[in-house]
């Protein structure tokens, strides 16, 4: 079998084009900037706040919103809902890329990204969380890869190596699951050693479990506005069985993620309670607390519940946009907001330009990966070599 | 590393920490095996 | 009450000593998981109330480090009217706190060489460690320069070289390490021309400090600040206003840092032992649904296959039974016709009598 579909395809000047373009080139200008000027030239980042948003938005959101990938491939292959098939090759491939990128972030935001191996392979420090996490992320990468692996073989026609993965898919799922439960959950256990730093009112004992639970309502979130987006700028990728199941994905999902949510906010309220922190509602650091649990994640649940009562597939997109907004509010308040809540407004963090526009740049870099590979490989389309594996 | 003391909670966790990730990986290779043994004659 | 270089020369090799002949003794602290830190380790006791702000030791620490002299010299004391923290190339600084009408507070603030530090534990290359003198000390060649310590570190002690491009790396008070191998005292201890730093064994300096509390209970608050924050630090703190009112922070609590991490730390290996049975359990109950489906399909389809085989066995039946009897019906009809026949020739032909013999023969 040749390619399924040829590997240079002449891009066109459309407006969407030229605007990644742009944002392509600003970015190569600013990391050239960042390898020779260092992070104090392009980051508002001091010594009171040696994290920002390349750690806030890039590693902990990135991370949090690629685990559409674990959460759908474990409903499929796991829990056997066979009807969840045809999403699991672009949520497996959002989940590759997301977490490519955030190993990509991690070169930016890191003094010398060249010992990234160090804590695996050199001086393992077993005592600290973030080993936890590298160890895991640097696992679930190779997971996932693998996981990709087959639409790529199928693409370059080599049938038996295609062959040997498919039969190690289960295996690797679980290990899937395994690994994001661990880093998922690690990554909320990061800031358990700043009790004195992180408001009380997101800092808690049941951080872990908050990042672990939230995960997977944002990872169904991601599957169904990236369907939503696919459907409407790939569509012509798509084949019959993907079109005919994506609506019941989405439904599917929509219910799922409106229970975890409830489940969660249930947590969020006990949490409160455990900690006695009923007396921090009345301040203003209260009202954003409720602003972000009360109208980005019990609010969306609701939308989510009545999409999926009522079939209604616009709502249930909406909902999943503002869930998507909620993971990223309450992950940037947990690193940026409520962290060094203490210091006064002067020593604060706010992200510079050149921050943010790494930021875009990256989450540029993976939408420009989505769509390369995706008009290229099966991924929104069974190959017709390989119907129903 | 038996035979010295430890001293602080820090060492204690570096040390205790590394043998239990040595277990992960351990549990993580026999789990499968036993698994394919458990139902082999299925 | 500063100790003697000869003195001080005994208590290393007092701390070596201990040091090699409980290490032939069995393992503590494992059995009953309490640890008291490295035995006879040194501190520091900083009396907040007799420092009058010179920054005599803010220059010594910048000279004995080999740091970048600052633009203004030491000499020049406005810059106490700054609130500062430790920097790239600051290790130490001193702050100076007004209350009322009354003389200023000076305090110096460094790296309190936690007894179970924050920044040892958050790192993920042991680039910072604990080492048995008590100071904690930082190994550039392994940092990946993550700068997690820098956001466990709960009294914001660690600095960073953000401007460099390349090898950018972590700075802090090292407890003059290099110095105290070659049996000297820190700079900023040595440099201190008002005893308000006093360098020794942590656990004497404690009773030490105790005791001047005892001794002026109008002078010094009954609080050692360091003795159990965040799990007690090498640094000890002596003062007569709130510490909280001189810029230290009295909320920390008194777990220290692995203690507040051991919860997350320990739920990660049952994760490992307990998911893929979880998983693996979870899988083969799908899988043994499908199974059951499966069958109650092909049962089904059995079933109905048998009925209606059955069906048309009968019908079959029915019809062979139907055809044998028309079939004899039609043999009859036709020996019937035959046998009239046979008689309507026989009538017709009385003389010929073989006529009909033969054409009953014909018909069979």
């Amino acid at each position: 079998m040749a390619l399924d579909k040829p590997v240079f395809i002449k891009p066109k000047l459309t407006l969407f084009n030229i605007i990644i373009g742009i944002i392509l080139v600003m970015g190569l200008i600013l990391t050239i900037l960042r390898f020779t000027k260092g992070i104090g030239a392009v980051t508002n980042l001091d010594n009171n706040n040696p994290w920002g948003i390349w750690i806030g938005f890039d590693l902990l959101c990135g991370v949090a919103l690629a685990a559409g990938g674990y959460v759908t491939s474990a409903s499929c292959y796991i829990f056997g809902l066979k009807r969840y098939h045809s999403a699991v090759r672009p949520a497996i491939l959002t989940a590759f890329l997301g977490y490519a990128l955030v190993v990509l972030a991690l070169h930016y935001d890191l003094g010398r990204p060249l010992r990234l191996p160090y804590p695996i392979f050199y001086s393992q420090g077993t005592s600290s969380l973030l080993f936890e996490v590298g160890l895991c992320v640097f696992l679930y990468l190779t997971v996932l890869f693998v996981e990709f692996t087959p639409a790529a073989f199928e693409w370059l026609g080599l049938k038996k190596i295609r062959a040997i993965v498919v039969k190690l898919i289960l295996l690797l799922t679980i290990f899937g699951v395994i690994l994001s439960t661990l880093h998922q959950s690690s990554l909320g256990a990061l800031f358990m050693i700043v009790p004195s730093k992180l408001h009380p009112l997101w800092y808690s004992g049941y951080l872990p479990i908050y990042f672990f639970i939230s995960s997977m309502f944002a990872g169904m979130s991601m599957v169904i506005f990236e369907g939503s987006l696919a459907h409407r700028y790939l569509e012509n990728e798509m084949d019959a069985t993907h079109k005919k199941e994506a609506s019941g994905v989405a439904f599917g999902f929509a219910k799922a993620a409106s229970l975890i949510m409830m489940g969660y906010c249930a947590t969020k309220l006990i949490g409160l309670a455990v900690d006695n922190n009923w007396h921090f509602l009345g301040t203003s650091w209260g009202l954003w607390f409720m602003f972000e649990v009360v109208g980005f994640v019990a609010f969306p649940a609701v939308l989510f519940a009545m999409g999926s009562r009522e079939k209604n597939l616009t709502m249930v997109r909406f909902a999943a946009i503002w869930t998507i907004l909620g993971i990223i509010l309450n992950r940037l308040n947990i690193s940026i907001v409520a962290f060094n809540y203490h210091l006064p407004a002067a020593d604060r963090y706010f992200p510079s330009l050149s921050e943010i526009g790494t930021s875009v740049f990256i989450v540029t870099l993976g939408i420009v990966a989505y769509r390369f590979i995706t008009t290229r490989m099966p991924i929104l389309h069974e190959h017709p070599d390989y119907k129903a594996h | 590393m038996l035979d010295t003391i430890i001293y602080t909670l820090q060492d204690f966790m570096t040390y205790t920490k590394g043998i239990t990730y040595l277990i992960m990986g351990g549990i993580l290779i026999f789990m499968p095996l036993f698994w394919y043994f458990l139902t082999g004659r299925e | 009450m500063a100790i003697s270089r000869r003195k001080f020369l005994s208590c290393i090799g007092a701390a070596a000593l201990t040091t090699t002949t409980n290490g032939l003794s069995k393992a503590y602290g494992a059995s009953n998981k309490h640890f008291k830190g490295h035995p006879d380790s040194f501190g520091i006791l900083h009396d907040i109330t007799k420092c009058i702000g010179c920054r005599k030791c803010e220059a010594a620490c910048n000279k004995v480090n080999e740091l970048t002299q600052p633009e203004k010299s030491f000499e020049d004391l406005s810059i106490l009217d700054q609130k500062r923290r430790t920097d790239a190339n600051i290790y130490t600084v001193v702050n100076k706190f007004k209350h009322d009408t009354r003389a200023p507070v000076f305090v110096k603030k460094q790296c309190n060489h936690c007894m179970e530090p924050a920044c040892a534990s958050a790192c993920f290359v042991k680039a910072l460690n604990k080492t048995k003198t008590g100071a904690v000390i930082y190994d550039e060649s392994l940092c990946v320069g993550c700068r997690y310590c820098m956001i466990a570190c709960p009294f914001e002690i660690p600095a960073y070289e953000y401007h460099k491009a390349l090898t950018p790396r972590i700075t802090k008070c090292t407890m003059c390490y290099p110095r105290l191998l070659e049996g000297k005292l820190p700079g900023c201890v040595e440099a201190c021309p008002k005893e308000a730093l006093i360098f020794g064994e942590r656990d004497k300096l404690l009773k030490a400090a105790w005791q001047r509390i005892y001794r002026y209970p109008d002078q010094y608050l009954e609080h050692i600040y360091g003795e159990h924050e965040m799990g007690g630090t090498s640094w000890l703190y002596l003062s007569k206003h709130p510490f909280s009112k001189i810029g230290m922070r009295e909320d920390l609590g008194k777990k220290s840092a692995p203690e507040l991490t051991t919860g997350p730390l320990s739920a990660v290996p049952i994760v490992v032992g307990l998911w893929p049975v979880l998983l693996t359990g979870v899988y083969a109950i799908s899988k043994r649904k499908d199974k059951i489906t499966k069958e109650e399909k092909e049962k089904a389809v059995a079933q109905t296959t048998a009925l209606a085989k059955e069906d048309t066995e009968k019908k079959l039946e029915a019809l062979r039974e139907k055809m044998t009897r028309e079939k004899t019906s039609a043999i009859n009809f036709e020996v019937k016709k035959a046998l009239e026949e046979a008689e309507k020739t026989d009538a017709a032909d009385k003389t010929d009598d073989k006529a009909p013999e033969e054409s009953g023969k014909e018909e069979n």
